[in-house]
């Protein structure tokens, strides 16, 4: 993974920049229900939706957006490097590759239930494109008063200095919320998606604003199964990663060897448990919230510091 | 989904991979006519899709008739954590002269798979230091890596060939059926040099069951979770009393958690997701409805895309349709909260501004009534 890879100068450029602020994102599943539902709305929060593709309706327009038939066309037309996935998961793979063959660089895969082995493949095809995937089954993400491209609902997101990478996209939404309500507005909400396999990952997530002198402080959102966060843990402590960090996870109390909802929520024997996250993150000096209430009051301390 | 163990087999052998002879049986006569045609000794396993069936007795060795008799009502009547068996596999014993542990799984952090090997089989693999891991693409295994385990795990020079094909066997399973997990714990090698199954724990990755229909035979929902899954949520049974209904899993788990730690008991897991309309609320509390245990519905709703106000409606839906028998707290935040509030106004659910005030209101009055 290119460590790199600047997520801010993708989505956002340079002060500099004659498009500053306003990248151009094409929505590959845009004239669907799901897809148009979003345009709309993420238009509102001043995304620059430049294209839509839907194989077939070429040529059309969608609330004076232009519809491609091709990511290729809609690229070469658009110079668009950005692309919010809007397609179901059986075609998610396809539509991936298309993007990916385009010259996207960022791809954000909403969808739900995509097969894993589609998402590994897009993800290795990703990294020898010197590109990157949010998700699948992600919110998306928010440059908060900028842009989003994703699902979220805008209204617990305000500006600010703080992070939230979520596995969880209403948890994402909620731990905002409380966060805005105690005044740390938020830099960029990331959902990494609840996914086994996340194009993105935490630790990738963090490489992501290590280095970053307006991000203060980074909130982590993350939920049973798998051993992301342990990981995570162990790359804080590592690294010597210097932000203060707060965590929240989600299914303390649920039962062994059953999903919750996310494919990836699942405790086999002791791996994944949230026991085993608690233990790690506090290894890393890392408090972990009871509750996304209880998320603004452990960074309010940690800043306090 | 997690296959039985005689599934498991089943699609080891449509790839080449051995087991023992076996017979799966429902009921007595069946177990009877089936000792017949495989002739003692043989083992009785348990079908469950819970681990830790060996530990929990739930696999017994059966050496003649009055064996049968006794064990075989038993085991078809165990619980293992909470479940029933599916049936019992009649299984010949075989003569064993190593035991091999071998899994093939997806290796999340690194996003790729993994193999382990170990020379110990019939072990709890976490506690076995002397074990190989090796990473490897969806592209395939290396000689070199196949020829490294087989070396690691002193696998006798006749069996050789027999190991490398089927660990390349076995990640055709993987690759093939879209497997998370293939595992042979044990793998045997027996006094011909032959290697036997003796075991299969298979799951399957759900999100690609659409490309393999002749898997669906395999896919077992109870009548809750069909209900659930026909109408585009996710469900899940648990053993307390308070219903939990919510949008998003990660919040629905939150919710849970914020209900044990409050000293109730979460009765179900019930996600709407992001796409909620007055029907699927309405379908969410049907299934509610349908667990006895239930004395109450707690919803915890964040209306972002999603529309509370339809939520609402969903509700009033089940108390005109007389669905609704339970109390229900319910805390709406977000989009169009305001309207959701107005429309239950006057209606016996009760509204909350907190998830923290409905679900001490909540487990108030569920401790009250036991």
């Amino acid at each position: 993974m290119d460590t790199k890879f600047d997520i801010f100068n993708l989505l956002i450029g340079n002060s500099n920049d004659a498009d500053y602020e306003k990248k151009p994102v094409i929505i590959q599943g845009m004239t669907g229900s799901f897809g148009s539902t979003h345009t709309r709305l993420m238009r509102e929060y001043g995304t620059n939706i430049v294209a839509g593709v839907t194989p077939g309706k070429g040529g059309s327009k969608f609330e004076g957006v232009s519809v491609f038939n091709s990511m290729k066309e809609a690229v070469e037309t658009t110079g668009s490097k950005i692309s919010g996935v809007f397609v179901p998961a059986p075609y998610f793979y396809d539509a991936a590759r298309e993007a990916l063959d385009s010259g996207i660089k960022l791809l954000v895969a909403i969808p739900e239930h995509v097969p894993i082995i589609d998402s590994i493949k897009i993800y290795e095809y990703a990294e020898r494109n010197g590109a990157r995937m949010i998700g699948p089954n992600t919110p998306g993400v928010i440059i908060p008063g900028t842009m989003k491209v994703g699902i979220m609902p805008a209204q617990p997101f305000t500006k600010g200095n703080t992070v939230v990478f979520s596995r969880s996209g209403t948890l994402m939404y909620e731990v905002s919320y409380h966060l805005s309500n105690s005044g740390f507005g938020q830099r960029l909400g990331l959902g990494i998606g609840g996914d086994p396999i996340n194009g993105t990952n935490l630790i990738d997530s963090f490489d992501l604003i290590r280095e970053r002198e307006d991000v203060d402080s980074v909130v982590v959102v993350g939920e049973i199964g798998g051993d992301a966060e342990e990981m995570l843990a162990q790359y804080i402590i590592k690294t010597n990663f210097s932000k203060p960090v707060v965590a929240y996870i989600a299914g303390r109390s649920a039962p062994k060897e059953k999903r919750m909802g996310h494919a990836g929520a699942i405790v086999y024997g002791n791996y994944g448990s949230a026991d085993s996250k608690i233990e790690s993150y506090s290894k890393a000096n890392v408090p972990v919230a009871k509750s996304p209430r209880e998320v603004p009051l452990l960074l309010r301390t940690l800043l306090k510091k | 989904m997690r296959l039985l163990e005689y599934q498991g087999k089943e699609l080891f052998n449509q790839f080449g991979i051995k087991t023992p002879q076996s017979i799966l049986v429902q009921n007595m006569d069946e177990a009877r006519s089936a000792a017949e045609k495989l002739g003692y000794p043989f083992v009785l396993k348990s079908q469950l899709t819970v681990g830790g069936r060996g530990k929990a007795g739930a696999i017994q060795k059966c050496k003649d008739s009055d064996e049968l008799d006794s064990k075989f009502n038993e085991l078809l009547h165990k619980e293992v954590k909470g479940e029933l068996p599916r049936g019992i596999l009649l299984e010949k014993m075989v003569e064993i002269v190593k035991e091999i542990y071998l899994s093939i799984f997806l290796n999340r952090s690194k996003r790729c798979f993994s193999i382990i090997a170990s020379s110990e089989g019939g072990v709890d693999i976490e506690q076995t230091e002397n074990k190989v891991i090796k990473e490897i693409t969806i592209n395939g295994i290396s000689d070199e890596i196949a020829s490294e385990i087989v070396h690691k795990l002193n696998i006798p020079m006749e069996s050789r060939e027999g190991f490398i094909s089927l660990l390349f066997n076995l990640f055709k399973v993987i690759v093939e059926k879209e497997a998370e997990l293939a595992e042979i714990n044990p793998l045997a090698i027996v006094s011909d040099g032959t290697l036997l199954a003796l075991d299969a724990k298979v799951i399957i990755d759900d999100n690609s069951l659409f490309r393999h229909k002749d898997l669906l035979k395999y896919l077992h929902l109870s009548d809750l979770e069909k209900q659930a899954s026909d109408n585009g949520f996710s469900f899940v049974e648990l053993e307390g009393n308070i219903a939990i209904i919510g949008n998003g899993a990660g919040l629905v788990m939150s919710t849970l958690d914020m209900v044990t730690d409050a000293k109730g008991s979460a009765g179900s897991f019930l996600d709407f997701g992001g796409r909620a309309t007055s029907e699927t609320i309405y379908e969410a509390i049907k299934v509610i409805s349908r667990i006895p245990k239930i004395k109450a519905i707690l919803v915890n709703l964040f209306g972002g895309i999603v529309r509370t106000d339809l939520v609402a409606l969903g509700i009033l839906d089940a108390y005109k349709n007389d669905i609704l028998k339970v109390p229900v707290f319910a805390r709406i935040s977000g989009a169009q909260s305001e309207k959701a509030k107005e429309l239950l106004q006057g209606s016996e659910a009760r509204l909350f501004d907190t998830v923290e005030e409905a679900i001490n209101a909540v487990v108030l009055k569920v401790n009250n009534t036991n």
